[in-house]
């Protein structure tokens, strides 16, 4: 059986769950492997096989976190070449899609972006993709190269593959960076700081204000930190400046699919449903009753949600007691 | 400073979107615009134009009303417009679309290519790095600020878990984000300078790409199935009258939810 190739995403071998998501579906179109870039394997084996990765490929050069996508890029083409794999699947993420666009030119081979969902086929993998704003879902597959998939968070649950072998074994392949991968470098680093909320792409549940929350998203976070959640915003909340743009739900901002879904005060535009129709469960609190967010909504309540979400909040706290 | 500036004609987001009977984007019977997103970059690259005496030429590839894209750019103040226009281009995938736009910035003078985040119709997001690689160019994308000194861009981009500033060498391809400036929207001279503005129309002849290397035909991926998302019924409503938040928590824990 071929193997399918995950480039996992980690931060110094904590391994992040869409990796784990992503070994789950390459089980079902071969034998999972991993491609590790960067520090901290040691860390994030234990995890890479408990999920299913027989083998990893590690790759070892120098300054390889320094640079843009272009040597990570580089090193996956040398991976691709040594393993012959029947498929590759990397993280639908920024950096990820780039990696994606630029190895599918380097290699001749077909890209698609931001799958939902992979199967087996008899042609090769099928990706399922939610398009137009959620309004239509397509399924499309690779038809030259190897296929290469980038694949969005929650689009699996991640499995466990009982019995696995405590450690994969491991291919080191060593690269060095080109001189153009070289010509784009990262000068400096600001870490932000850390909200203690899970991450907005991958909760499974999300919290979003908007313009009705008048600037002030106290009464989101509170409700978001109740039911563990993440905090999203809409673009009119970005865009006065009232919540950071890392938070942005929908077109030209972060798309999520949690399966529980919260809007406060947010009208549903078809900017802000761009990213979040795809979700589960749509709740909406909003002032006005005609606001097209009641459309999409499983369950709305017309009213004010400077009451409404305090009122829940506590309802949510007393219950987990 | 010579900037070349990538946008693309889409369907309005805000009208209905759909597909030709071919599984491709209508792109004929909709109404279509200037992809919003491509302002930001148009935008950018004129104001880095104005800073250095630098010249501004706004590129598209697309069916025949996608001079509109460009028309608009040249109404913002872009110096001059290309337009890849050949019929074998329809259907194009992101490899070849980057394949005709590289070709185009190949015949141009370029010192920097500007392009948007993504196009808001496919929303891919792959083709600048596409553009890069065919180009041979170093990538800095997703700006959200952009200054260019003695021959290096230098961005600053703001992730997830933080901010990075980058710095390249020129030429470059940048991309930028939505959170970069405000476009501006032309003025009523600009509107009258534009009709004067050259324009010019490449065919894939022109450029030396063989049309067998792109379209539909040509594309690495294909799409088998598509279907319309049956709309999402509309659930419950309530209106707030004290009690609203107690039974959006009823609602939840019978959904299991909390």
């Amino acid at each position: 059986m071929s193997q399918v190739l995950v480039l996992v995403d980690h931060v110094d071998g904590s391994v992040r769950k869409t990796t784990t998501e992503l070994l789950t579906i390459a089980a079902r179109l071969g034998e999972p492997a991993a491609v590790f870039i960067g520090n901290g394997l040691d860390n994030a084996a234990g995890t890479l096989a408990e999920f299913g990765a027989t083998t990893v490929y590690k790759v070892e050069g120098e300054g390889l976190e320094d640079y843009l996508v272009l040597p990570k890029a580089e090193a996956l083409a040398a991976v691709v070449a040594q393993a012959s794999p029947a498929a590759v699947l990397i993280p639908s993420s920024v950096e990820g899609k780039e990696i994606a666009g630029r190895l599918a030119v380097k290699i001749g081979a077909g890209v698609i972006t931001d799958a939902v969902d992979v199967q087996a086929g008899d042609g090769g993998p099928v990706a399922t993709q939610s398009v137009f704003a959620g309004g239509f879902t397509v399924k499309s597959r690779v038809t030259t190269g190897v296929p290469i998939i980038t694949v969005k968070p929650n689009s699996a649950a991640p499995e466990a593959v009982a019995g696995a072998p405590a450690s994969p074994e491991v291919v080191t392949v060593p690269v060095t960076p080109s001189d153009l991968s070289k010509a784009a470098k990262i000068v400096e680093r600001r870490p932000k700081e850390k909200s203690g909320r899970p991450d907005l792409s991958e909760a499974a549940i999300v919290v979003s204000g908007g313009r009705g929350t008048n600037g002030d998203f106290s009464p989101v976070e509170a409700l978001a930190d109740a039911l563990g959640a993440a905090v999203g915003a809409s673009r009119a909340a970005v865009d006065a400046g009232w919540y950071p743009h890392s938070n942005q739900v929908g077109q030209t901002g972060k798309q999520v699919s949690p399966q529980l879904y919260v809007a406060a005060g947010i009208s549903g535009a078809i900017q802000h449903r761009a990213g979040m129709q795809t979700s589960k469960t749509i709740v909406a609190i909003n002032k006005d009753p005609e606001a097209p967010i009641f459309e999409l909504a499983d369950f709305g309540v017309v009213g004010d949600l400077f009451t409404v979400l305090p009122q829940a909040t506590e309802a949510v706290l007393k219950r987990k007691g | 400073m010579n900037i070349v500036v990538c946008v693309k004609y889409v369907p309005d987001a805000q009208a209905e979107s759909r597909f030709a009977s071919d599984n491709t984007t209508d792109r004929a019977g909709v109404d279509g615009l200037l992809s919003e997103l491509d302002e930001y970059a148009v935008e950018e690259a004129l104001k880095i134009a104005e800073s250095s005496d630098g010249k501004v030429t706004v590129l598209t590839v697309g069916p025949e009303n996608a001079t509109e894209a460009v028309r608009k750019a040249l109404q913002m103040g872009a110096d001059e417009a290309v337009h890849v226009l050949d019929d074998a281009i329809h259907g194009s995938d992101a490899p070849a679309t980057s394949l005709v736009l590289a070709a185009a910035v190949g015949k141009l003078e370029h010192d920097l290519v500007i392009t948007g985040m993504a196009s808001t119709d496919g929303i891919m997001s792959v083709v600048p790095a596409m553009l890069a690689e065919r180009l041979g160019l170093p990538q800095v994308t997703l700006a959200s600020e952009v200054t260019v000194e003695n021959g290096t861009v230098r961005i600053r981009r703001d992730g997830d878990t933080s901010t990075e500033i980058i710095e390249s060498s020129l030429p470059a391809i940048v991309s930028v984000t939505d959170q970069i400036n405000e476009p501006r929207y032309p003025s009523f001279k600009g509107i009258m300078a534009a009709k004067k503005k050259p324009l010019q129309t490449w065919s894939l002849a022109d450029l030396g790409v063989d049309a067998g290397d792109v379209g539909l035909g040509a594309a690495w991926t294909a799409v088998d199935e598509i279907a319309a998302r049956p709309p999402r019924q509309a659930g419950q409503v309530v209106t707030d009258e004290g009690d609203g938040g107690n039974k959006l928590v009823e609602y939840l824990a019978g959904a299991k939810l909390v």
